[in-house]
Formats: C-alpha cells, structure tokens, sequence
C-alpha cells in the first residue's frame, strides 16, 4: 500500500446511507417492531442477592387465565440432556442459561428466575405474581475482599481456581487466575533508582446503552423462527440460541434491528432464547422489552477492579520494572475481561523486565459484559496513574517519560507478538505539540494525560456486492451498524468501484441472507468487514474488466478499469461501470461479488488524552473544563465518525472516572438503578471534546485502517484521575471520583 | 375501563382508546404504531420520548395518554415535511452528530422547541437546555455543533 | 402499574366535589412527574386520579403590589419565562429552574413539589425564605399555612381527605429584600438535590442586613427554617465571619442520612457552604436594588 495515496472517497465526510431513516423516526429499533397475534412476556426477578431455590411454582400461573406460557430453567433442552447429565456440555453454556433462568440457585439481585406470556404487557407483568418461589437466603459477597476472604460464602461450590501453579484442591470464589511475564523482574526492580508501589481500585460501573434490551421471537416448525433483536452480532445471538436450545443453526433467523448503542453490551443474550421458548409453547409471536431498572440489575455491567501497581525506573527516566497484581469482578459467573486486562496494563511501554499476575472473581453483582476494550480501562488506569506518579517523582515531563519507554515497532509485548508499525509516538508528540498542552494552567484547575492501548481484532466477515443492470447496487454485509459503519462501507466500495457512494445501498442482511460476521467488536467492522467489503468489489472490478474484455473482444489482461471506467489498452475504447452492468445480460448475465474472509493483521491502535478540570475546593465538585482525545485511526475512512468514537470514548471514560458507580447496599440491591442516580454525563457537564486524528497505516489493510471504536476510552480514566490529583494536590488511588470522595481528600492532613 | 380520546397530533385529528394508566409514550407507540418517539427510561430521566405537548417540550413518558385530550402534540414524525427534511435534521446528519441514533428523534424534538424558544442560544444555553436527552455514543459534541449551525441557519432563513 | 379513574375538572369546587366523594383512594394531580412514576411501582391497586391543570386558577400567577399569587398547578417552563416574578423572587425562580431537565419543568409544578414532600425538593426552601403561604381549599371551606408548617414528614403534608392545595401565596418584600437559592448536585443538571439552602435578606441603606431568612433542604426529612443562621447574618453586613457563622447554623440544625445521593457527613459540610455563598448572592442582589 502508499502512505500517499490519493484517494476518492476515503476521508470525505459523506451523509450516511442510514440516516435519513434515523432522523425522522423511520428506523426500527428492538421495541419498535409489532406482528400480528404478538403477545407480551415478562420475567420474574430475584429479590435476593444470593439464595438457593428451594421450588418454583407456577402452579397458579398455569390455572389463570390470562397466563398463555410459563418459562423457566428446566425448558432449557439442551442442559437437561444426556449431555448434560455426562457432563460433556461445555460449563460457558450451563453458565450462559442459569444466567438467562436461574437453575438451582440465584447469584444477583435481579436474576431472571421464571418468564410469562400474555395478551399485554401489563397482563403479563401482574401474572409474575402468580408464580411462586421458596428461597433459602444466603449472604450476598459483594467486592473483591468480601470474594476472597477465607470464610466467605460460595457463589459456586463446585468451583475451583484454574491456572495455579498448584493445582486447586477446594472450591473458591476466585475463578482463575492467569500470570504473564517478560524479562526477570526481580533484576529490573534491582537495576532502579526509583521504586514505587500504588494500589487503585474501580467501581462497577455500566455500558449505559440508551435502548434498553428487546426482542420479537416467531417460533415456527415449518420454517426457521424469526428472533428479532438489536444486538452486536445476530450471527452469534443464532449460534447461542441453537446451543441452548438444540437446534440446527437453520431452524433459526436472527435480524439485526437497528441498534441503540451496546458498547459490548449486546453482545449477550438475555430475553431472547425465553422468548423463543414462550413463543413455542403460546404459539404466537412473542414481544419482550427489559426496562430500565432491569437493564441496570440484570445486564451487562462491567467489572469493578483491584490493581497493585509496582514500577522501577532510573533518574534518566527509563523504565526498568513493571508489575501488575489485578483483581476483576466477574459478577455471578466466571468470565470477567481480567485476561485482556493483564494483557494491556502496559503495552504502551518498551520495558525489559515485566510480571504481571490477574484474577477473576466471582461476586452476586450481574454477570458481566464486555464494555469497551474491555478489561484495558481497569488496569490501564491503575497503570498510567503509577506512570503519572512516577514522573512527577523524578521530575520528567510526563510525556517525555513516555518518548523515552514507548512502545514501538518490534517492542515484544508481554501477551506473545512483537508490534508492528505502531502509532503510540506519534500520539504523544502530536499531544505535546497541541495547543492544549501548550497552554498554561488555570488557577485552581488540573492538568493530567494518559496514554491508552488496545489490541483491534479481525476475524470473519462476508461481503457480497450486486450490481443492478443501470449501475447501481447493494452492498450486502452482516454487520451491525452500531455507529455509522454502513457510510464506511459504502466509501470503501465506491473508491474501489470509482462510483459515488450514493450509488451502492448497504444492507445489514439477516442471518440467511449473508454468510456468517463474527460479531461486531473488538473495533473489527471498519477493518475487517471493510476488508471483505474490499474484497468483494475487487471481485466486482475483476469480472467489470472481463465483460469489457468480451464486449471488445480482448483479453482481460488489455482491459484497464481507473476511477469507473473500463480502459482498453489495445484501442481507445472505454466503457463505464453502467455501461458494462447494462450490457451484462450479453456477457454471461448479472454482475456481483462476494467475500468470505477471516481478516488477519488488526492493527493495535494507541491513543492519547489531555484532560483539565477544575475543583471546587469547597465541595468537591469537578468540573471538566477542557479535553483532547489524540488517537491513531491508521486511515480514517469517515473522519467525522472517527472522531465521533473517539469523543464518545472520551465522554464515557469521563463518566467512569468521575460520577459512574454501581451504588449497593448490605443486601446486594443496587440502589441507583435509574438515569436519575447512576449518573452518565449530560451535555451540560462536558466541554467541546477536540480531537486529533493520528495516521500511521496499518499496512494489512488495502487502506490502512486499523479500527477505532474501543481505544478512545482507555485514557481517559488515568488522565482525569491525574487531573483532579493535580487540581487538589492530593493522590487519587479510588474512581469514581465523586465529590464527597474528593472532599474528604481535600479535607485529609497531607 | 377504556377512555376515548380525541387530540391532534402533527396537525392531525387522531382519535384513540386507552387504559387511564397507560401514557402518552405507551399510546403513541403501541397503540397507534408511531414508534418514531423511543423510551429510553420509561421514568423521564432520558429524553428519547420527548414531545411538544400543547407548546411545552415534555417526556411522554410521564403524561397520560388521557391528559392528551383536546391537546395538541408534536412528534418526530412531524418534524420533517413529506420527505424534506428539516433544517435540524439536515445539520444532524451533516455534522455526525448521532452514532446509534436511538436518542436522536428526541434530541431532534428537543432542539426544535429550543430554537422555537430562543433562537440564538449560546452554546452553553444549548446545553443545559438539552441536559435532559442523553446520548450515550457521541460525548454531545457533534450534537451541539450541529444545533448550532442549525440556530445560525434558521436565523438566516428567518 | 395501578387502574385508575381520571377526572379533569374545571373548577376548584368540582375538584374538591370529587376528591370529598372518592370511594377509592384518591390523588391530586399536577404535573404528574412524581405521581405517574409511583403508581407505575403499584401493583393491583385503584385510584382516583383529579388532574387539577386544568382548573384556570391553578395554573396562573400574578404579581401584584401585595405579592405573589401562584397557581400551584403552574408548570415550571411557564413559571420560569415570567421575568416579572424573576425579578422580584430571583431565588425562588432559580429553585424551580432547576427541577429536573427542560422537559420535566414542562409538566413539574411548584404545588406538586410541595405536595409531593421530598426532602431534597428544591423550591420548598425557597417558599419558605420567602415567607410562602398555603392556601388550602376543602368542602369545610378554606385555611392558610405557612409554608414550613404544610410538609409534616417525608413524602407526608398537613392536607386531610377532601382538602386541596388552592394557592400559594408570597407576600411582598420589605426594599432590598432578595433571596437566592443554591444546590448541591454532583453533575450539572438532572440530579435530585443532595443539598440545598435558600437565603432571602433585607438590607438598609448603608448595606447592613436587618432581616433574614435561611431555610435549607436535603439535610433532614423535611425543609427546614433554621432562625439561628438568620440571627447570624442580622445586623452584619455578611462579613467572613457573621457567614461562617450562618454556615455553622445550617449545619448544627442539619440531621442528614447516607444515601445512593451522597453522605451525611458531606450533606452536614456542603449545606454550610451552599448557605453562605446563596447568603452572598441574595445580599448583592438585595444591594442592587429593584
């Protein structure tokens, strides 16, 4: 590829294909679709933490009237089968379906236990009283130090620590534990002029999605039942479904509704499979919406943190020892994001002497989701807080610090590669140079910055590409667009096509109406589907030069096709796209391309943020009053939407660092279950979010992109945690930071 | 038992039967298939419901669907004429101001009753006034940008 | 979520007709903000809803040399454009500026927030600096309250069956009387108030303050009057100290909770701090003038 490419369409900042639809209402979201005979189902939650489930029943339920289906566990086929009972059914599948109903046992407050289905919603929501449950209450283990002290309670008594060195012998709320290590860091710890060793904690904290969890389910015998739902990855919801359910993969149809934010939140399923069930036994399609309290209580929050950060360094500045011990609440199940975690804490530095060792813990919160570069923003905070803390100490600017240990190409990183060509510097020195980090300081206001890292994933996507006998065409694609990747697509053609945009209808297809996309994530949709999106239309191009080529009665070789129009280098023919799409029906019939791929060479993308804020030393409160996002985009497609991530990444970083929190009482009831309390930033809490748009190609992309969507909210957690430190003059070591935190900071003797 | 009640909506005379209890949010969506208008909340703590009740910006969430008797109520869908789309619209597609877009048709209702009521906000007058829709995918600002350029343009053709 | 039965009447005579005949329980309702999201957590229940907006007198205001008359079914947008009362009552405008977001003030009510009884609402502070007078409406006929006497608990106020929150009334100041009401919230907007304090201060000529009001909110279960403040701003001309002072009032007389909201230590702090800054604000705007 050329880093100096002149390129058509990338880098314009077209209106996207979608929003015409979106901004008057028309687009369908999960609770906007209704079919005939729909019915309404409702679950019944726990009102405990952590109990047994002595019985269930729904006796009552069954007798009224109004009641048309009853679900709980035990109609889950596939964990009451031979399978099971051999224990050959992979554990992630039993964990997923006593998330969906509770089996034996309720580990959350909010845990689904049973589901009904009636005429109307309200019908069904009064028919959850008809269905009664014994508990045994047991005590709720609610953070890391309740989990893992010794006499705590249980959450899973069969289960047991995987990856010690020993192997476990008795069952513990620590689920696994995981170690990486580069170097020898006793050496790097005794090569150092300066040591220091902080510890940090985060809270749990939620993706904050606007639409809350839907579903419509059409069951159906004779043809594959419908699931409608907005998620990340109906590919995978199908896949889930069929496993819990022990159905082929063609008896279901999952479409993609629009979807109102995820974040990696949707990349679950909750309602769906009991609304399949519900369906089968009514007969009749089945609606459910989760509210907003649900949503809260019993969907994907993301896991609260405990790090110890330890790090070695020189006086000339160079980093010689980094450790890491992090601890990650898994929720009611195991599977937190502690293994991204460890892999992340510091691959932002070249350092030769690294330990880091991870937990995951089980605690009655709700089983957590991914958010975001999941599991990067815990330890990454904890890490560049230290990093932050170690510059002051040796008294280096932060961001030369940094220069000076940066991770760059052929840095080996902890987790196993060596990077490639990597973008981290350029972020710092385009930092450095900003105007913001170039302009003083305010009176009673406070700098910090922070540098982020995360992987970006490939993976597989499916393409095809029709062309329409006037030149016109769809772009078939099986990806959600969750925030303008639609517009991506249609750029990325058109520059290959040399056709404007406009001219080609992106379709985010069912699940038979595409081959299989891995789920949207891991910042893989621009990249990955971009390449197969790529793929397809080179195809497309490929078979445009052959039917020149039979129209002029040449070979292949001698037809040319620049910007949409067909060359012939044997003459001075030429025809256009159009030309050859309405001659086609000539040369062998309609045109279209198609792309299956399994996208490798994700480019790790790095960004860096400047964060002012101001305290009122009085109360407490902060007020963020200026904030820059610089990050590497590789090539930014859509400029507008890339800094669209960026600034959303930014903001919801902002929210975790300084007023997001899960807020529990004794009991395990969340108390703050509500936009009201669990307090997401607003307009009005936030400045302008400037950005800076970093391109250092990624050289595995036709155009260079590397994927943009998770990195930006890394950063910001360190750089406001830095900021209000540095406002104060006080460590800050606990996110968020709230104001009555940050008072009794202020008010604490030095 | 059921009310019967008569309102206009986007100018239009619309009648319709509800429980008491359901409101105005349930009514326009459920009930008469205008899912433009999205809960986000369902406890007035979001915005994505927001309409123009009798001249107010509220959240139909927290009205009855009986209140819209003999009242006059403005959605989403009337916003646009036909398939022209209104000024705001067109500077929210412009300048990227939605990702998901699922708090947008709020956030469009919003800001069409706060250029209604104030013409030349300040970007800070802008924002408080739009504290009440919140957007979880844009960090707000390519929405503000877009209000903006919507105000300065609305003046113009004024 | 509860059935219930609707009547909107037209007279405040129908109204109390209505709520004195109710066989089933009944409820006043102005904006509806806090009322329709507390009987969506009902289950199998009934009620009798009277939708007082849109009785005329209960949705109007008027200023007159004798004071504020406010309809306490007035929404807060339309109460809030009035820069007349601004002008007069800067504090008490600012309170219910800042109930909830634009679209809330479109619905919420400055009666159904008094009615409603929170501990944290945010204009029952500013009534009460402002000397506020309730007019109640019943089948018996009528009676006046003041304003820190109608709330009797939390979410609890002095109406008995029948009776009907008719008017609040706010006489008119003594010259350079102003007031000036200020919250704790830890975002800036949406929040429900984790503390709050309203001061209204009279001022002679030469600037010292003669009279004073200090009523503080989110600290106890009901708003509260707290005269030692006021004592503590009188005959100063809010100097450091006599603030200090004032501030020390509010939180002595303060008996706040830890909650979701923020915790009783912060509360006891922060409802200092609000009082003297909101003590300030009132005595410039009184030394400005009218």
């Amino acid at each position: 590829m050329s880093e100096a490419r002149a390129f058509k369409h990338i880098g314009q900042r077209t209106i996207r294909p979608d929003g015409f639809d979106k901004v008057t209402g028309k687009a369908n979201y999960g609770a906007d679709l209704a079919l005939p005979g729909m019915i309404w189902g409702a679950i019944l939650r726990s009102p405990h933490a952590h109990a047994n489930i002595r019985s269930i029943n729904t006796e009552r339920a069954e007798a009224s009237s109004d009641v048309l289906a009853i679900a709980t566990f035990q109609d889950f086929p596939s964990v009451n089968d031979a399978a099971s009972a051999a224990g050959t059914l992979r554990k992630d599948l039993i964990d997923t379906a006593q998330n969906i109903l509770a089996q034996d046992k309720v580990l959350y407050h909010g845990h689904a236990v049973a589901a009904v289905a009636a005429r109307t919603e309200a019908a069904a929501e009064a028919a959850l009283a008809l269905i009664d449950v014994d508990y045994e209450v047991l005590s709720p283990v609610l953070s890391i130090d309740a989990a893992i002290a010794e006499d705590a309670p249980l959450l899973h008594p069969q289960l047991k620590t995987e990856g010690l060195v020993e192997p476990a012998d008795s069952p513990s709320n620590i689920a696994a534990r995981m170690e990486l290590k580069k170097g020898d860091i006793a050496k790097g710890f005794a090569e150092a002029d300066v040591i220091i060793e902080r510890s940090y904690d985060t809270p749990t904290v939620h993706q904050g999605y606007i639409e809350p969890h839907a579903t419509v389910v059409n069951f159906d015998h004779n043809a594959p039942s419908m699931i409608w739902c907005p998620t990340q990855g109906h590919f995978d919801v199908r896949a889930r479904i069929a496993q819990l359910m022990n159905m082929e993969l063609g008896q279901l149809k999952v479409v993609a509704s629009e979807i109102g934010g995820g974040f990696g939140g949707k990349t679950t399923v909750y309602l769906e499979p009991v609304a399949l069930i519900l369906s089968k036994k009514a007969g009749r399609p089945v609606k459910m919406v989760m509210n907003r309290e649900d949503v809260f209580r019993a969907s994907g929050p993301a896991s609260a943190s405990q790090s110890t950060i330890k790090l070695g360094a020189k006086m000339d500045g160079t980093i010689t020892a980094m450790q890491a011990t992090l601890h990650y609440e898994a929720g009611a199940f195991k599977g937190s994001p502690m293994g991204p975690g460890c892999m992340t804490v510091f691959t932002p530095y070249d350092v030769e002497h690294m330990y880091v060792e991870g937990f995951d813990v089980v605690v009655n919160k709700p089983k957590v989701a991914a958010y975001r570069a999941p599991g990067a923003p815990q330890s990454e905070f904890a890490a560049e807080m230290a990093v932050n803390e170690l510059a002051a100490k040796i008294g280096i600017d932060p961001i030369d610090l940094r220069l000076k240990n940066a991770a760059r190409e052929g840095t080996q990183t902890i987790y196993g590669p060596k990077l490639k060509v990597v973008g981290l510097e350029a972020c710092l020195k385009a930092a450095q140079q900003s105007e913001h980090y170039q302009s003083p300081i305010a009176d009673g206001v406070g700098r910090g910055l922070s540098a982020g890292f995360w992987f970006n994933i490939g993976g597989q996507s499916s393409v095809i590409i029709n062309l329409n006998p006037d030149g016109t065409g769809s772009i078939i694609e099986g990806s959600p667009d969750i925030g303008g990747s639609r517009a991506s697509m249609q750029m990325m053609a058109a520059e290959v096509l040399g056709i404007a945009p406009g001219k080609l209808n992106p379709i985010v297809a069912d699940t038979e109406h595409v081959a299989y996309n891995q789920t949207t994530g891991g910042s893989r949709t621009t990249f990955a589907t971009g390449m197969a999106v790529i793929e397809a239309a080179e195809s497309v191009v490929s078979q445009l030069k052959e039917r020149a080529a039979a129209l002029w009665n040449v070979t292949t070789e001698q037809v040319d096709f620049v910007d949409g129009v067909a060359l012939n280098l044997a003459g001075e023919d030429s025809l256009t796209l159009a030309q050859i799409c309405a001659a086609a029906e000539k040369t062998g019939g309609q045109i279209s391309g198609t792309a299956n791929i399994n996208a490798r060479g994700a480019g790790p993308s790095f960004a860096v943020h400047l964060c002012d804020i101001k305290v009122d030393p009085e109360t407490g409160k902060t007020d963020v009053v200026r904030y820059t996002a610089i990050q590497d985009a590789g090539k930014a497609i859509h400029p507008s939407y890339v800094e669209g991530q960026f600034q959303g990444g930014a903001v919801q970083g902002i929210g975790w660092a300084l007023n997001e929190e899960y807020v529990y009482n004794e009991s395990g009831v969340m108390e703050n279950a509500g936009f009201l309390d669990y307090r997401i930033p607003l307009a009005s809490d936030l400045p302008a979010i400037e950005t800076i748009i970093v391109e250092v190609p990624n050289s595995f992309h036709p155009f260079g992109v590397r994927g943009v969507g998770e990195t930006g909210i890394v950063p910001p957690l360190a750089a406001v945690g830095t900021a209000v430190a540095d406002a104060i003059q006080k460590p800050v070591s606990s996110l968020p930071c709230s104001p009555p935190k940050v008072l009794e900071l202020i008010m604490a003797e030095s | 038992m059921k009310a019967h009640v008569t309102t206009r909506i986007n100018q239009e005379s619309v009648e319709f039967l509800c429980e008491p209890s359901e409101t105005l949010l349930r009514v326009l969506r459920d009930n008469l298939g205008m899912t433009g208008t999205k809960e986000g909340c369902g406890s007035g703590d979001c915005g994505a419901c927001s309409v123009v009740l009798d001249g107010e910006l509220v959240c139909s969430c927290l009205v009855l669907g009986v209140e819209a008797q003999g009242a006059s109520i403005e959605t989403v869908e009337g916003v646009a004429a036909s398939d022209e789309l209104h000024v705001i619209q067109q500077k929210f597609l412009e300048h990227a101001a939605l990702q998901c877009g699922v708090c947008t048709p709020g956030l469009i209702v919003a800001t069409k009753a706060l250029l209604a009521e104030n013409p030349s906000p300040t970007e800070a007058e802008a924002r408080y006034y739009l504290a009440g829709n919140l957007c979880r995918c844009t960090g707000y600002d390519k929405i503000i940008k877009a209000v903006m350029d919507s105000a300065a343009t609305m003046r113009e053709g004024a | 979520m509860v059935a219930l039965t609707y009547h909107a009447p037209t007279t405040l005579d129908e109204a109390v007709s209505l709520l004195s005949n109710a066989t089933l329980p009944a409820k006043v309702m102005s904006g509806g903000t806090d009322l329709i999201i507390q009987m969506q957590r009902m289950i199998d229940s009934e009620r009798l809803i009277v939708d007082v907006k849109k009785i005329p007198e209960l949705t109007t205001a008027s200023l007159s040399a004798e004071g504020l008359t406010l309809g306490p079914a007035l929404c807060c947008s339309k109460f809030t454009r009035r820069d007349d009362i601004k002008q007069r009552f800067p504090g008490l405008v600012e309170a219910a500026y800042l109930i909830g977001s634009t679209q809330v003030q479109g619905r919420a009510s400055i009666g159904g927030n008094l009615c409603n009884a929170s501990p944290a609402a945010d204009t029952i502070p500013a009534l009460i600096a402002n000397n506020a007078i309730c007019r109640i409406h019943g089948a018996g006929g009528e009676r006046r309250i003041a304003v820190e006497k109608f709330v009797t608990g939390v979410g609890q106020n002095c109406l008995e069956e029948g009776e009907l929150l008719a008017s609040i009334e706010i006489p008119a100041p003594a010259v350079r009387t102003k007031d000036a009401y200020l919250r704790f919230i830890p975002r800036t907007e949406m929040d429900i108030a984790v503390a709050g304090a309203a001061v209204s201060v009279t001022l002679d000529e030469q600037g010292t303050c003669i009279a004073a009001r200090v009523a503080i909110g989110a600290v106890a279960p009901t708003a509260l009057l707290v005269p030692a403040a006021a004592e503590a701003l009188v005959g100063s001309r809010l100097e450091d100290g006599a603030l200090a002072k004032a501030s020390a009032a509010v939180s002595e007389a303060a008996s706040p909770i830890t909650d979701r909201r923020g915790t009783a230590d912060f509360r006891r702090h922060v409802v200092g701090v609000l009082t003297k800054r909101a003590a300030k604000i009132a005595a410039e705007r009184a030394g400005e003038g009218e």
